[in-house]
């Protein structure tokens, strides 16, 4: 197949920015490159992992896409054999999860991971080797999904996987532990990207990028982090309790022992609805960035899109009953859901409109990304309509689960993310690659998608109205189903015809495409500065801006950066550096000294991966082994930051001296800590969450013949734990005041390890039984929550000690100790919070 | 084969609903076109032909006031809908139904007597209200009846209910929708409707 590359016409080149011809900086080539050979495995930098990232959520994408295809084709006509029931019910579970679990979410942080930095102005993501953790936990969580596919023992209860469906009463084979272990694996880099993300967002901005003049999708990217940091917990913990019932015999979903299957509706639904949002919203960054551009004047309506971007944000967390109607809920309670799932219309409205207003006040031109725009606001306000129908109770409760969901799920799904991702790779595609797409062939692939889309999903609403159900492998005759059901497969093979076509494009596109001048689309942001291909290190000094739009408002940005007029230029060191600036108006405050190549995220999450497997095999010795070699590999990798024969300040050039984070108190490191521990709140939260909502729904708490809680106890538990706290306060203030810090600390220590213990043995010697009744389950697991949380401080605490007595802890280096320190404060709050709902709760 | 199409309702609830659906497609219709004809008009206008209108006024009306407008009035419909369906309670006629791995097991219960039980098949006096009880035995089924009325599901450890009324003596079709394992797509169920005398009559029969 021969590609007719078209040239595109000379004034792309010659107006907007001035020719620029980037100027070798070899030492900071020499930073920054990826080893050669078996080494890139070891890259952190944030465009490889983001482009890995990318490539691998569109093979998973494809795979996704192959599996659509084999359950169109069982479903076109009535009583097809093409697949057997249990191969069809696998192929439908796995299709969904692969494509919100391993497509949607991976894919949407792999954009951002890839054009914020860019887009901020920083030569990297702050913590690099975090985000290369989360691709490889990403990777092998996939993988090991695929694994159970492939031997015959995929998942096949359907992507939400329902209580008691999917416990080892009905599905004694392994297919859902392979769902419940693969999905969480794959998880850590959703957190991990969400934490990495906010970090980026609030801390590494280029001086003068104040809140108000970030690009929208930094807006928006910061929003999802934080919905991520939110919704993922209570996912993490639903499937945690599954996987414990399923393997040791707890009970949380199980009617029959005090357990409620509802109890897992919340949970997943309490992730699935803001995963909708978490899927649209960066999305709609990417339009936020694309259309301006085409319409050549700034986005209308800043702050009303900052407004609406928010309040979404907010609002997707009061829906997920929505999914719930048809479980017999007060009536009351359904209305509520309802309006408050008809209510976030109206940000995405403000949204729709402001890009309207976009293009209506500026000269719009169209291009290939702007086809996939059109394509979008088409399917994505159609989604949003049948939305707003379902969201409509008496409606619901004919339409839920029918096909008439699958196609308002399908719209809203490829129309609020594909068309903008597809849009936004040829949009960025010249960035990458300094190549232009070619419209002939763009154009095309185009209408194979947007055709193909319509085609499988138009008619497929009133396939579900005239009544089939969701996840049925096979149909009677004469329902009147048959030829809509034809019409649906045709498209199906047509859309992914397109998605071939999109891929032989783009590799097309990479080899051949015509070489792209500097910014082709005269964009306004900071991305579109850096040389193309880009530069390891992205720029070669970091830009001061002082506005909204800096390309338009300053055309020699480029130039400047490239010569070094401005922050962290002409460095004579190895280190690979960025700046640190202030969370509101972004003004210089400390210097990054980022991770090199590192073997230790490959390393640490290969043997998460052992853990993983040993949960899957149910071989304990080797889910211990496997979490004991992470732990100690956490605790390596941590050992190597903070390079203490670094000086701790540096002159950043433009009169500015900082400190190395190291030695300041607003490092990526505290803010990662805080921002995981905010995830783990969540998770927690979760927990506390499900022993209310089991004890409200249970007719006697503490079931009939568990041994009596024990308040005095935990009273004295909780006081000890409080003293370690104190010990752990004047540990930091020691070492603010130059004093050594050890003996403070080692009291803390000993003091939470006689409490931990204490509260593990009590709850093992005169606890209820986990098995007999949900009462016993819960009441284990919280503890076991707050004896884990426990153990995680101690080990922090311990390092922090050990980095002291190796002189990496000082007065003008407190950063470990205040990491050390944030942690044990929360682990000694949330047992606490554990010990009280426990025993003085119980006593109400 | 007894059609499951929720378009040509046989009871008053889906009746009200297949209304409902009426006026969701015109109104969708005509959001859709205007957004649709909005951006059409923005990308192929004559270049230079610019609208006066500010972009905060454009953002107000159509992202704000629009949806607002329509979806109150929408909300106000759903929620006086929802209970008109859902309304009423102590029909003289009671169905218990149990859901099972894959069937229905239907109990008609009688006064003074013994429930009558069925297997996969539902009996119903015509324009009479019933009140269904449903339950499962073990996984979680969903209980549908499409030209009757919506669905309810079926949860084990907890006894939901739904009321239905048919119009007509006449023969339907119920289909589990909540997917329950191998059997989900055949778990499907008679529903036989009959003349309230005639209904009457073959429930006092019954053994």
């Amino acid at each position: 197949m021969t590609a007719r590359v078209e040239h595109r016409t000379a004034d792309l080149a010659t107006d907007g920015v001035a020719q620029q011809v980037a100027r070798p900086h070899p030492r900071l080539d020499a930073a920054w490159a990826n080893w050669k050979g078996i080494g890139a495995l070891a890259a952190v930098n944030h465009s490889t992992v983001a482009v890995r990232t990318i490539v691998t959520g569109f093979a998973f994408l494809l795979a996704g896409g192959v599996l659509a295809m084999f359950i169109r084709l069982q479903l076109s006509w009535s009583g097809a054999d093409v697949l057997d029931v249990r191969t069809y019910n696998r192929f439908v579970t796995m299709h969904g999860t692969t494509m919100m679990f391993l497509f949607a979410v991976p894919i949407a942080e792999g954009f951002a991971m890839y054009l914020l930095p860019k887009m901020l102005g920083a030569r990297d993501l702050p913590l690099p080797r975090l985000s290369a953790y989360g691709y490889w936990c990403y990777l092998l969580g996939g993988l090991m999904l695929y694994a159970g596919l492939l031997t015959g023992q995929a998942p096949e209860q359907g992507w939400f996987m329902y209580a008691p469906l999917s416990d080892a009463r009905f599905s004694p084979d392994k297919g859902a532990d392979f769902w419940l272990l693969g999905v969480t694996f794959a998880e850590i880099a959703a957190v991990a990207g969400a934490i990495e993300i906010i970090v980026s967002v609030l801390k590494t901005r280029a001086p003068g990028m104040t809140l108000a003049r970030m690009p929208l999708f930094a807006w928006y990217m910061l929003v999802t982090a934080f919905m991520i940091l939110f919704a993922f917990p209570p996912l993490i913990l639903g499937s945690l309790l599954l996987e414990i019932e399923r393997s040791f015999g707890f009970a949380f979903y199980d009617a029959t022992r005090g357990g409620d299957p509802l109890l897992w509706q919340h949970l997943f639904w309490l992730f699935g609805h803001p995963e909708v949002y978490i899927i649209f919203l960066p999305a709609a960054g990417l339009l936020s960035m694309i259309i301006p551009t085409f319409a050549q004047r700034p986005m209308a309506g800043y702050k009303w899109i900052v407004a609406a971007i928010v309040s979404v944000g907010f609002l997707s967390f009061g829906l997920w009953v929505h999914h719930m109607f048809a479980v017999g809920i007060p009536l009351m309670a359904a209305g509520f859901f309802s309006a408050a799932s008809m209510a976030v219309s109206i940000p995405m409205g403000i949204q729709i409109f402001a890009w309207l207003a976009t293009l209506w006040t500026g000269r719009p031109r169209l291009d290939i990304p702007m086809l996939y725009v059109v394509g979008f606001f088409f399917v994505f306000v159609l989604g949003g309509l049948t939305g707003v129908m379902v969201a409509l109770v008496p409606f619901d409760w004919q339409v839920h689960d029918t096909h008439f969901v699958v196609a308002h799920l399908h719209y809203v799904l490829i129309g609020g993310l594909v068309f903008p991702l597809l849009a936004g790779a040829y949009y960025w595609l010249p960035q990458y690659a300094g190549r232009m797409p070619s419209k002939a062939v763009g154009a095309a692939t185009f209408g194979l998608i947007f055709g193909g889309f319509n085609i499988t999903f138009l008619p497929m609403h009133l396939t579900g109205l005239l009544g089939m159900p969701r996840r049925v492998y096979t149909y009677d005759p004469g329902l009147g189903w048959e030829w809509l059901n034809v019409v649906s497969t045709v498209g199906g093979f047509m859309l992914a015809a397109g998605f071939v076509a999109f891929a032989v494009d783009v590799a097309l596109h990479l080899r051949h495409g015509m070489r792209a001048p500097p910014n082709p689309w005269r964009a306004s942001s900071l991305e579109w500065a850096l040389a193309a291909p880009v530069p390891s290190y992205n720029f070669a000094s970091i830009p001061q801006v002082d506005s909204r739009v800096p390309l338009w408002d300053r055309p020699s940005l480029p130039e400047e950066i490239d010569r070094g007029v401005f922050y962290l230029a002409h460095r004579q060191t190895d280190a690979r550096e960025t700046l640190g600036t202030t969370l509101l108006d972004a003004k210089p405050e400390h210097v990054i000294i980022l991770s090199r190549n590192s073997w230790w995220p490959l390393d640490t999450a290969l043997v998460t991966g052992l853990f993983f497997l040993g949960m899957l095999l149910k071989l304990w010795w080797l889910a211990a082994a496997g979490a004991a070699a992470t732990l100690a590999c956490v605790l390596a990798w941590l050992w190597t930051t903070g390079d203490a024969r670094q000086p701790a300040r540096i002159d950043a050039g433009g009169g500015a001296v900082l400190p190395t984070q190291s030695a300041c108190a607003q490092a990526p490191g505290w803010w990662a800590m805080v921002l995981a521990l905010l995830a783990d709140g969540a998770w927690f939260a979760a927990l506390v969450f499900s022993y209310l909502y089991l004890w409200l729904g249970a007719s006697e708490w503490p079931a009939a013949g568990s041994p009596a809680p024990w308040p005095w106890i935990a009273l004295a538990q909780a006081a000890l734990l409080g003293a370690s706290s104190l010990a752990m306060r004047a540990a930091c203030r020691a070492n603010a005041a130059a004093r050594d810090a050890s003996g403070p600390l080692a009291a803390a220590l000993v003091a939470a390890l006689c409490a931990t213990a204490w509260i593990a043995w009590q709850a093992a010697a005169s606890g209820p039984s986990p098995i007999d009744h949900a009462y016993g389950s819960t009441f284990q697991t919280v503890t076991f929550f707050a004896v884990g949380h426990l153990a995680l401080a101690l080990v922090g605490g311990g390092f922090a000690l050990a980095r002291a007595r190796h002189g990496w802890v000082r007065q003008d280096r407190p950063l470990d100790l205040q990491v050390a320190a944030v942690l044990w404060h929360y682990a000694v709050g949330l047992a606490t919070v554990a010990l009280a709902l426990l025993h003085l709760f119980a006593l109400a | 084969m007894p059609s499951l199409s929720i378009l040509s309702p046989a009871g008053p609830v889906a009746a009200e609903v297949a209304q409902l659906w009426n006026v969701l497609l015109a109104g969708g219709t005509a959001v859709l076109a205007l957004v649709m004809g909005l951006l059409a008009y923005v990308l192929l206008r004559a270049p230079g032909h610019r609208p006066r209108i500010r972009e905060t006024r454009m953002i107000v009306l159509g992202g704000l006031v629009l949806p607002t407008v329509t979806l109150v009035a929408l909300l106000a419909y759903g929620i006086r809908l929802t209970e008109a369906v859902a309304a009423g309670d102590g029909a003289p006629q009671r169905v218990r139904v149990v859901a099972h791995q894959w069937w229905w097991e239907v109990h008609h219960d009688r006064e003074g007597a013994s429930a009558v039980v069925l297997r996969d098949e539902l009996r119903l006096p015509a324009g009479r209200p019933v009140e269904v009880l449903v339950t499962s035995a073990d996984v979680i089924h969903s209980f549908w009846v499409p030209r009757l009325a919506g669905k309810i599901d079926a949860i084990p450890g907890r006894w939901n209910r739904l009321r239905l009324q048919a119009d007509r003596p006449g023969e339907l079709r119920g289909q589990c929708s909540e997917f329950c394992g191998e059997r989900h797509a055949h778990m499907a169920l008679r529903v036989l409707v009959a003349s309230p005398a005639e209904f009457s009559a073959w429930l006092e029969t019954q053994p």
